[in-house]
């Protein structure tokens, strides 16, 4: 019937998407306890950063953390610029 | 210069959040560098109209509190690379977001972009005032019907009161937005007319967005309609407004949907 719509000048209904991108969000968001902001992901982009800033110091700035939330799995991405060699600076380390 | 443009109503579930996530898009496609706010503490939503909410990790609370960047909590819109979007925290302590720290945000943001579109949250609240606090410009966005007229009308009494600029004896420039707008219905008299609106509200028009499928159709998709369906009545609308929110003279019209005979025929069955 979709496909009938389609040929026949009806878009594609978007409702279908909707639900599903609604599935994806709330399954992450109920997972918090409403929002406090305690989910695993949070956990540990602040522990991975905790252990590299204890051992080099990072800059903040150089540190780019990316999430792409999915259905079945969801992808952390910390991206962090150590320094060559020791730089002993002002840099406050992230957590 | 950077222009910080809060768009405001009062009432809630008029079209604030789709209309930033429209007028930003629109700005944007018309070359201009934009960031988009969410100052709705505990409910936000223009991550989910711009479809930007797997990818969420720092919001506006973590770079007020410090956690964060500001770099590193602005989302780029996959679609536009000019379009930016500042996150509200799912936090449900609305204290968090501290008048200082909306201003450092603020000015922060005025070196990078031209435009800073702020999300206001619904009511008269702190969310309400924070949002509008360091506002050059308003963007009342009003339903024809009474209540939201009404609430309008307090908004735009806060928007000469409460901000920085009204303290200063500035002026913060006020530009009403009506939506889900029936030319049919306001016609046939079931409906307040732009008229009726402009004579009781007194605000200068920006445009009218007239009621249309294709405004949920592109919060379904998570894609601003300006960007979903350019040619829609309502991106008609929203893309006209932000051409005169840039200083063009563009004539007042009411978009109209272009029906193709197959719609038509099949009535638009599929939403």
């Amino acid at each position: 019937m979709m496909n009938v719509m389609r040929l026949f000048g009806g878009r594609a209904a978007s409702a279908p998407v909707a639900r599903e991108r609604l599935q994806i969000l709330l399954a992450h968001e109920r997972g918090q306890g409403g929002g406090g902001g305690s989910d695993l992901l949070e956990l540990l982009r602040g522990e991975i950063l905790a252990v590299v800033s204890k051992h080099v110091e990072i800059d903040p700035d150089k540190v780019v953390v990316r999430m792409d939330r999915g259905k079945f799995v969801s992808m952390l991405e910390v991206d962090i610029e150590v320094p060559n060699g020791v730089q002993r600076s002002k840099m406050v380390a992230a957590t | 210069m950077a222009k910080v443009l809060v768009v405001t109503s009062g009432k809630g579930g008029v079209g604030k959040t789709t209309s930033t996530a429209a007028l930003g898009a629109a700005l944007a496609q018309l070359g201009q560098n934009v960031v988009v706010i969410d100052f709705d503490v505990g409910l936000r939503n223009l991550d989910l109209v711009m479809g930007a909410e797997r990818r969420v990790v720092f919001d506006l609370i973590n770079v007020v509190q410090g956690v964060a960047k500001l770099p590193q909590a602005l989302i780029r819109d996959k679609r536009l690379e000019n379009l930016w979007l500042l996150p509200a925290s799912q936090t449900r302590d609305k204290d968090a977001l501290t008048e200082e720290g909306v201003r450092r945000v603020i000015s922060d943001l005025r070196t990078k972009f031209d435009w800073i579109l702020c999300d206001s949250p619904a009511g008269i609240e702190r969310g309400a005032t924070l949002a509008m606090r360091y506002a050059d410009e308003a963007i009342i966005v009003t339903n024809p019907e009474v209540s939201s007229v009404r609430d309008s009308d307090r908004i735009i009494g806060m928007l000469d009161s409460k901000t920085v600029r009204a303290e200063r004896g500035e002026r913060v420039e006020k530009h009403l937005l009506v939506t889900r707008y029936d030319a049919g219905r306001a016609a046939r008299g079931e409906m307040l007319s732009i008229d009726d609106i402009l004579e009781i509200l007194a605000t200068p028009l920006l445009g009218i967005v007239p009621e249309s499928q294709d405004v949920l159709r592109a919060s379904n998709v998570g894609c601003p309609v300006t960007l979903n369906n350019a040619g829609s009545a309502p991106a008609r609308a929203y893309i006209d407004a932000v051409r005169r929110l840039m200083g063009e003279s563009i004539e007042m019209t009411v978009p109209v949907e272009r029906k193709g005979l197959m719609d038509r025929l099949l009535r638009r069955r599929a939403a």
